[in-house]
């Protein structure tokens, strides 16, 4: 019983960065075999992007291909030149997927575009991402994560709040570590198991089109349903309430009293019972009207206390708050730790690390043992030789030729 | 193009979705399945309105809800009121004819009602439930209460967001529905798994592990040199320059984003400022780098001469990353998305015609539909309960006037 939801399922990664690859990762995460396809020379263009070990780097080491790279294995092979696209079809007629992140219109040319491919192999699924989708007046367009992230409606109306009141004429910000980028890599990754679960049904594979900009805006649904829905027009300005983010002693957290037993529930931890019974605190309606003063009150008790100690005794009175983790607090949360969500990976190079794992526990499988990120091209044999059943010598002869 | 036509071959053909959930993070995720052509039963009670149907999303009514139609798209709406042993009686049956359960109460309170995974499980031994909460259903913090701000500072993409010199920022109902995103993942998957052993299983899904997630290389850095990322504003390390930039008119932004010398040398030739090109300060990527400040004063001088849609036609004819910073309302009127059909038209029973998103990718073969508003409470009750479980119309009549089905 003991199979993980993706084993038998074979998937070719032709995508760098972190969109493409991010959807490889959570399906060879949950079993996939996934061959990524790197170009000779650089690789993915994510092996230079760092953190690196020591701050050295080194293209099979840096911490974002560390992450997006576990359960992959590595060929390089460069389909655009006549003897890569014929191993390239190859491998296409045995897989089940194909992520993609080329430019609209630059795979025809060199026969890797969907309709081609599926001559190859009419179950495959094709699944491409790119910023603006496969089709419209932006397609062509050049983008990068703070690109595509701005055209999704969220990026407009940050940072609200204090970062705004504090610099009130400054640009409108960026999330934090393209958080654009995983919005479509993780949509992509839905739609590939629909296509998937549509094979099931009807035999057939079929195109995904993955719009970064799309991914992006399906998560701010409900700031954009409230526009057409009610008018309502985000900008940086918007009010907050009371409640929301306070300095303490050792960064910042969260405190969100919403409700009154919540406002109640605070109080109490903070000693001062008698602020639940006063009239410009007594329900919601007046904790905004006096919300200054209600600050107040909240700022003035965090200040003295850890994120830690302001977490867990409201926390744990049912007053909503939290800490503002940082990555340091995410390793040592005792609950990420009861959970198992960092787990041990060795890698060849970089040695045994914790790794982030995954956010959902399947009663059904428990989750596979890792496989580190690869090297660039450490399976160049295995697969093409292995597999493909290259002789040795025609894999020096493709090396020689800068195909691999 | 997604254009709303009924898809004759839905991806999710023949799948019933069960859904418990409530506000943006629990329906979203059915909400996507439904949008694949799942049929989605989402269970409501009067007792206690779903959040949606409360202020301040609704207006006036219940049924007045544009956010809450936007959430519950394609689903049905049943009434029950759980507290009833004859309504839990009818969940379960519902349960025995379901493929999977969505909710996302906190941790307990399903088993609590007798809806646990064990009890769902004697009802349908191949049903696949997710239980989404804000730290997951183990742990010494698993009964903390969460909100989209709580999940958002503990996954750490808050201290990550935001200007460097002030406070981390909130990410705010994004962060909901990016939980959302991974519960249709997750619950796809568990799908896509019992169809192709026959099991079922339970998934326990965290919140703030799912966002943790999106911070990965941070925890990287972390993992492999002890260091502590902190938050840049719109600055990426070894780009420049890059950032979001004052345009002609209020409150109008451009994003451009250089990634080499070349295009850095484009970017000057197109704005007409070669000198900067020669200007050693700007000479390569370090260079440009070190000295942003100066660099971003000087492109604003030119930004701020241009509207977002000047600055963006101009750079991008050079082959820079240029966009600009759109508003929901730039959106809705945007000419690309309309092409690409994001925006969808639906008649609502109560409040009319409402404009609506579509599903966030596009199927080929299995084109993702929007068939139907969302239900207004219990407005499938017959036909659920009658013409799905087969109930004679007097015993739901006797059940709504018992209030059980209320």
């Amino acid at each position: 019983m003991v199979s993980a939801p993706f084993s038998g399922i074979t998937v070719l990664e032709r995508a760098g960065f972190i969109a493409g690859p991010y959807c490889a990762k959570l399906l060879g995460d949950l079993g996939a075999r996934v061959v990524k396809i790197e170009p000779p020379g650089a690789g993915d263009p994510a092996r230079g992007f760092g953190p690196f070990p020591g701050d050295v780097p080194d293209r099979d080491q840096s911490g974002l291909f560390l992450f997006l790279g576990t359960n992959k294995r590595s060929i390089t092979l460069d389909p655009a030149r006549p003897a890569g696209r014929e191993l390239f079809y190859r491998l296409v007629a045995t897989a089940d997927v194909l992520v993609e992140d080329s430019c609209p219109g630059t795979a025809e040319p060199f026969g890797l575009d969907y309709p081609t491919l599926r001559q190859v192999n009419p179950g495959l699924v094709y699944v491409s991402i790119t910023p603006y989708g496969q089709d419209g007046p932006r397609s062509q367009w050049k983008a990068h994560h703070i690109n595509t992230f701005h055209v999704a409606g969220e990026g407009y109306t940050m940072p609200g709040g204090i970062g705004y009141s504090m610099f009130p004429d400054r640009a409108p910000i960026t999330a934090g570590a393209h958080v654009g980028e995983y919005d479509a890599g993780l949509a992509a990754a839905s739609a590939t198991v629909a296509a998937l679960f549509a094979r099931e049904i009807w035999g057939h594979g079929q195109h995904v089109d993955v719009s970064k900009q799309e991914a992006t805006m399906a998560v701010n649904r409900l700031t954009l349903g409230l526009y057409h829905g009610v008018g309502q027009l985000n900008n940086r300005s918007r009010n907050y309430e009371y409640g929301g983010i306070y300095a303490c002693k050792d960064g910042y957290v969260n405190v969100y009293p919403r409700e009154d037993h919540q406002w109640r529930a605070l109080v109490e931890v903070m000693g001062r019972p008698e602020l639940a019974e006063q009239e410009r605190f007594l329900t919601r309606g007046d904790r905004i009207e006096h919300g200054d003063e209600a600050n107040q009150v909240i700022r003035e008790w965090t200040a003295a206390l850890t994120k830690d100690e302001i977490y867990h005794r409201l926390a744990s009175n049912s007053c909503p708050a939290s800490p503002f983790a940082t990555s340091e607090d995410l390793f040592e949360s005792p609950q990420l730790e009861a959970r198992g969500f960092f787990t041990d990976v060795e890698h060849p190079k970089a040695g045994t690390l914790r790794y982030p794992s995954q956010p959902y526990q399947f009663s059904s499988c428990p989750r596979p043992a890792d496989r580190p990120a690869p090297l660039l091209g450490q399976h160049n044999e295995e697969i093409l030789c292995g597999e493909l059943e290259l002789s040795p010598e025609e894999l020096t002869g493709l090396r020689r030729g800068g195909v691999i | 193009m997604g254009d709303g036509v009924n898809g004759a071959r839905p991806a999710l053909a023949g799948v019933r979705i069960l859904d418990f959930s409530s506000l943006l993070a629990g329906p979203i995720s059915p909400l996507f399945l439904g949008m694949l052509g799942a049929e989605v039963i989402k269970v409501e009670s009067r007792v206690r309105l779903e959040g949606m149907r409360r202020p301040p999303y609704a207006y006036d009514d219940p049924e007045q809800s544009p956010v809450y139609n936007s959430l519950n798209l394609n689903k049905l709406c049943v009434q029950l009121n759980l507290k009833e042993p004859a309504a839990l009686e009818l969940a379960l049956r519902l349960v025995s004819v379901s493929d999977a359960v969505v909710e996302n109460m906190r941790p307990g309170v399903m088993d609590r009602m007798g809806l646990g995974y064990d009890r769902l499980r004697q009802a349908n031994p191949t049903i696949v439930m997710i239980s989404g909460s804000s730290a997951g259903r183990h742990g010494p913090e698993s009964s903390y209460p969460g909100y989209a701000n709580v999940f958002n500072s503990l996954s750490g993409l808050g201290h990550l967001t935001g200007y460097p010199d002030a406070p981390p920022s909130e990410l705010r109902d994004s962060i909901d529905a990016r939980v959302g995103a991974t519960s249709a993942f997750a619950v796809l998957t568990g799908l896509f798994h019992r169809r192709r052993t026959g099991e079922g299983g339970f998934i326990d899904l965290s919140a703030s592990e799912a966002l943790a997630m999106f911070g990965g290389e941070a925890l990287m850095e972390y993992a492999m040199n002890g260091r502590v990322q902190h938050r840049r504003g719109n600055r990426e390390p070894g780009m420049a320059p890059h950032g979001c930039y004052r345009c002609q008119g209020d409150d109008t932004w451009v994003t451009i984003a250089v990634e080499n010398d070349t295009e850095w040398r484009a970017l000057c030739r197109a704005v007409g400022r070669e000198d900067w090109a020669s200007d050693p300060r700007f000479a390569d990527r370090l260079l440009r780098c070190r000295n942003q400040d100066a660099l971003d004063e000087f492109l604003e001088g030119w930004t701020a001469k241009h509207t977002p849609e000047e600055a963006v036609r101009i750079l991008q004819d050079a082959g820079v990353a240029a966009a600009p910073s759109m508003s929901s309302q730039d959106l809705a009127e945007d000419p690309h998305l309309r092409y690409r059909g994001v925006w969808q038209e639906i008649e609502h029973p109560v409040l009319g015609a409402q404009t609506v998103q579509a599903a966030p990718w596009k199927l080929s073969e299995t084109p993702p539909t929007i068939r139907s508003a969302g239900p207004l409470i219990g407005q499938h009750n017959h036909h659920v309960f009658v013409e799905l479980l087969g109930a004679p119309p007097e015993d739901v009549a006797r059940w709504q006037e018992a209030g059980v089905i209320n």
